[in-house]
């Protein structure tokens, strides 16, 4: 298995939005599962995650709360807002729309 | 509602920002703290598993820079960082720093304020509606080359009759009038403009008491009808509406105060106090006169007409009435500019001449700020490269240098407002004969002009230093040892290409102040033909009403000599129209009665002066031949004429003048039919009627001849002269104690307002040029001292080897000398380019003046020979164990 692969440009708000979609979680954990989710293809650094986390949260996207974590310890927990919602939404879309567009260009041509 | 959302976030991150700052650590220390009770899980030591899990997360500190990044008002925090470093490190150096602020403040306070007065002088709009189309319209001849002369009244009503171009044009003059005792308050004279009805309408006035003038106001024979303006209205009246309807004396003459005009209309200058009619003043043969030029003409042009139709149009009318009148003065063109360029035209070379001065002396500061911070930049590389080995980015450390730079500069310039403001003060105290000298403010268009300077030079400043230093260069420096001081030769040659400059500005500047002041030296050498020391000058104006007649005249002036010239510690007394070296002033066409006629569309003109007849005498002005006035040539027997050496030369060329005849149409005596024939009885010498010019054809007339009321007294002293003002004026005050009493000053003070312009501009510019020597000269011993400090173990070597003292001096000199020598070559080109453009402004002086040429060349290579001399015998001194030892 080679590097894990890095992610294409913008994907990772999508992923980060989906991830906190079902419930509030905090930036560890949003790694971790986008890990798993992808079989270890998508590794999140860390120096890629924060600021991004940081930036949803400005934006309005996504908000934070302080709530005990499993282990006992207070941790930062990121949920969807309302407007997050329709951006997940939007981004879906749009990465669907992508996604198919060069699948359909790389198995036809 | 995502908004709501977002301005949640901003307020937070604006109020809340240290929380969330200790928040983003706990978040971080949680995500290692996750990492390593994962490590510990898959069977690592508890020290182990930290450590795999810091080293997994990089740099904690770039992290949290990164995501900080994203938060709102991170520009706002990182630029209040940036100024707090820059007022830190500017702090660690005060000296450095004040000099920089004051030097910077020089240039931009000199540049302001002169930017202030071109802004308001020349460019901004005449306080006027539709100020564009308002024309100062000239009598012009095409065969005479004149293009700026006074309108006759004849010609005026033909172009306001004929012409096709105007909406309105009118006449508006300027005078002085004397006002009469009323309740209590003091005569004065005042300046007044006499104009015809259409003038305030036409220059968008409406009064805000009464009324305007309305054709019977402005006609022969009317009742006298006054404007006031605002301030005399104010002052004389106590803005007391009831003031409209009352009556004031001017000249004697009762006038109907019509109106009052608004606070914001100060045309022609502030000093205006009223306005009055034309064709209620002047006599009915001057308004249809076609050669008697007395009068200054406005117009407002019709929608959609330029001034060049206008001129054609209105030369076209001209050319006809020369053709009426071919003999005598009558002009055959006109010309029409736009009011603003037509005031400002004397003053306008001057002022972008001195404009562009402080921009030569503004560069300058600027360029000797970005040498020092060259040179900071220099001493500061090792930190700079240990910052950027930790992460520091090009672009952080660029930025932090700018945002010294433009603390600088923008300290600089708040200081220098301050001093643009004191500047402004003096200079319109000196120079109130400036036109439109009350519009001159620092106003907004000057504030936002002196912002933009302080970024100009932040930026020109802060990124020279910037840029001399690359990603490499800033490695090698980590990679040098201590011992490789050397290094950065690149700044040393930016420094000198930068004081090359700076120095050939400065010649520049030099050589601009040196041709001033030869310029001004030249004209206050030039005697203007008469002694003026020891002598007390004032102006009287007899009103017509009061003294109606030539006799009543006489009688005033004959008593005011005799009273004046017993008093204690007065020598002679000596009464004219017009002192010399007071001004330009009246002048006729004459023609000499014994020659044949002059050719159709020919005239000769001469200055016309009236004089007491001990005139000559108690001035010290030589007759060369035949006689003075006697006292008995005098009213209807006073045909006699004195002429200067110049008119002998210039009018009769060369011939035997005495006893032959002067005519003169313009000085009968009332009732007189035909020309006044005057028998010339006396040749005098030249005189100046202003200083720096040649003097000019001169015939003297009896004053006893009783035509003027309007004169100028020289009291010749045994003291100081103006201890005499006040006995004198007492003695006219007694004679007629509603004779207000104008322009007291000693003669030399009345000609230095002459003078005042070329003293001022000289002054002005020296003061620049000083400065930039000042600079350059500062700057040469920086850029010399800093070399001498970087080679000290080269030249340390050097001693040690054998070198001699003087060799040591010598190299160090040439050194610090080649960019002195480089930038005066530059200079001198450079001058002689631009000097070419004051060439209009200089008296007696060429512009390629070569005195002054070499006087500059000489100064400023003495001065860079001192700058430098002082770090080079420093050098020279060096103790080779010292220098070698600090290695």
């Amino acid at each position: 298995m080679g590097k894990p692969s890095d992610l294409v440009q913008g994907t990772l708000d999508l992923l980060i939005l989906k991830t906190v979609a079902l419930e509030p979680k905090h930036g560890w954990a949003i790694a971790k599962r986008i890990g798993q989710l992808s079989n270890d293809v998508l590794q999140v650094q860390q120096g890629s995650l924060y600021p991004a986390l940081h930036r949803l949260e400005q934006q309005g996207w996504i908000r934070a709360k302080w709530a005990e974590s499993e282990t006992g310890r207070e941790a930062k927990f990121y949920s969807l807002t309302a407007a997050g919602r329709k951006q997940l939404d939007a981004e879906t879309a749009n990465w669907k729309r992508l996604s198919d567009a060069v699948n359909l260009v790389v198995e036809t041509a | 509602m995502r908004w709501v959302e977002q301005l949640r976030m901003r307020l937070q991150m604006l109020l809340h920002r240290g929380r969330e700052s200790q928040r983003l650590l706990a978040e971080l220390e949680f995500h290692v703290e996750q990492q390593t009770a994962e490590n510990i899980a898959a069977g690592m030591s508890p020290e182990e598993a930290r450590y795999a899990a810091l080293r997994a997360f990089g740099n904690p500190t770039l992290l949290r820079e990164r995501a900080r990044e994203n938060w709102n008002w991170h520009m706002v925090e990182s630029l209040l960082r940036d100024i707090r470093y820059g007022v830190r490190t500017l702090g660690r150096s005060p000296g450095f720093t004040l000099i920089a602020i004051i030097v910077l403040a020089l240039g931009i306070g000199s540049t302001v304020a002169l930017f202030t007065v071109v802004n308001s002088v020349l460019l901004k709009p005449l306080p006027l509606p539709e100020p564009d189309r308002v024309m100062a319209i000239h009598e012009a001849d095409t065969i005479a080359k004149v293009d700026n002369n006074s309108v006759a009244g004849g010609t005026f009503e033909s172009w306001r009759d004929g012409n096709k171009s105007f909406e309105k044009i009118a006449i508006a003059t300027q005078m002085d009038v004397n006002l009469s005792a009323s309740n209590g308050q003091l005569p004065e004279r005042v300046q007044g403009v006499i104009s015809t009805a259409e003038a305030l309408p036409l220059l968008g006035v409406r009064p805000v008491y009464g009324r305007l003038f309305n054709a019977t106001d402005d006609s022969y024979g009317a009742n006298g009808t006054v404007l006031v303006s605002w301030g005399f209205w104010k002052r004389r009246f106590g803005g007391d509406p009831g003031a409209v309807g009352r009556t004031i004396l001017l000249d004697a003459k009762p006038h109907t105060i019509i109106g009052v005009l608004p606070a914001w209309f100060t045309y022609p200058d502030q000093r205006v106090q009223l306005w009055t009619t034309v064709y209620f003043w002047a006599a009915p043969e001057t308004m249809h006169s076609h050669d008697s030029h007395n009068f200054a003409v406005i117009g407002r042009l019709k929608q959609g007409v330029s001034a060049a139709a206008a001129q054609a149009d209105l030369s076209s009318i001209s050319l006809s009435e020369r053709k009426l009148h071919p003999d005598g003065p009558v002009f055959n063109a006109a010309s029409v500019r736009p009011l603003l360029e037509s005031e400002t035209r004397d003053v306008k070379t001057v002022l972008y001449a001195l404009f562009a001065a402080t921009g030569c002396l503004l560069l300058i500061a600027c360029l000797n700020i970005a040498n020092l911070l060259v040179a900071r930049a220099a001493t500061r590389r090792r930190e700079l490269a240990i910052r950027t080995a930790l992460g520091g980015s090009r672009g952080r450390l660029i930025r932090e240098q700018l945002v010294e730079a433009l603390l600088l500069s923008f300290a600089g310039t708040a200081l220098g407002l301050l001093l643009a403001q004191g500047a402004l003060m003096w200079l319109v105290h000196l120079r109130s004969d400036l036109p439109r000298v009350d519009a001159i403010h620092l106003d907004l268009y000057a504030i936002l002009f002196s912002v933009g300077l302080a970024v100009i030079c932040g930026v020109v400043a802060g990124l020279a230093p910037a840029l001399i230093e690359d990603e490499a260069q800033v490695v090698r420096a980590l990679q040098e040892s201590s011992r490789a001081v050397s290094g950065g030769h690149r700044s040393v040659h930016l420094r000198r290409a930068l004081l090359s400059v700076e120095v050939a500005l400065t010649v520049v500047l030099l050589v601009g102040a040196g041709l001033f002041l030869r310029s001004y030296q030249k004209l206050c050498e030039t005697s203007i033909g008469v002694p003026t020391d020891h002598v007390l000058t004032m102006t009287l104006s007899l009103p017509d009403m009061s003294y109606r007649g030539p006799a009543k005249k006489v009688a005033f002036e004959e008593t005011l000599i005799d009273r004046i010239r017993v008093l204690p510690g007065v020598r002679a007394v000596s009464v004219t129209t017009l002192l010399p070296g007071a001004d330009n002033g009246e002048d006729d066409a004459i023609t000499i009665h014994e020659d044949p006629p002059l050719k159709q569309g020919d005239w000769l003109d001469a200055s016309v002066r009236f004089v007491d007849p001990g005139y000559f005498e108690s001035m010290k002005l030589p007759i060369l031949k035949g006689r003075s006035f006697s006292p008995d040539e005098r009213l209807g027997h006073n045909k006699y004429a004195i002429v200067s050496e110049s008119f002998v030369r210039e009018i009769m060329h060369g011939r035997q003048p005495l006893g032959k005849h002067v005519d003169d149409a313009n000085n009968n005596q009332p009732g007189e039919k035909g020309e006044a024939s005057n028998e010339i009885i006396g040749v005098v010498g030249n005189v100046r009627e202003v200083p720096g010019e040649t003097g000019r054809p001169t015939v003297y007339f009896p004053l006893y001849g009783g035509l003027h009321g309007y004169v100028q007294l020289a009291v010749h002293t045994e003291g100081d002269p103006l201890q005499m003002a006040i006995p004198v004026q007492k003695t006219v005050a007694a004679l007629d104690s509603n004779l207000p009493v104008s322009d007291v000053l000693s003669y030399d003070q009345l000609i230095g307002k002459n003078n005042v312009s070329e003293s001022f501009d000289a002054t002005l510019l020296s003061i620049f040029a000083v400065l930039s020597l000042v600079l350059a000269a500062v700057g040469l011993f920086g850029v010399l001292s800093y070399i001498v400090a970087q080679r000290t173990g080269e030249i340390g070597v050097r001693i040690a080897l054998g070198a001699q003292r003087e060799q040591v001096l010598r190299l160090m000199l040439v050194d610090g000398m080649k960019p002195a020598l480089f930038g005066l070559v530059l200079g001198l080109i450079g001058s002689i380019a631009t000097t070419r453009l004051i060439q209009s402004l200089l008296y007696g002086t060429k512009a390629l003046d070569p005195v002054v040429f070499a006087t500059v060349a000489a100064a400023l290579l003495a001065v860079a020979g001192l700058a430098c001399l002082v770090p080079a015998w420093r050098a020279s001194r060096l103790d080779p164990m010292q220098a070698l030892r600090t290695e």
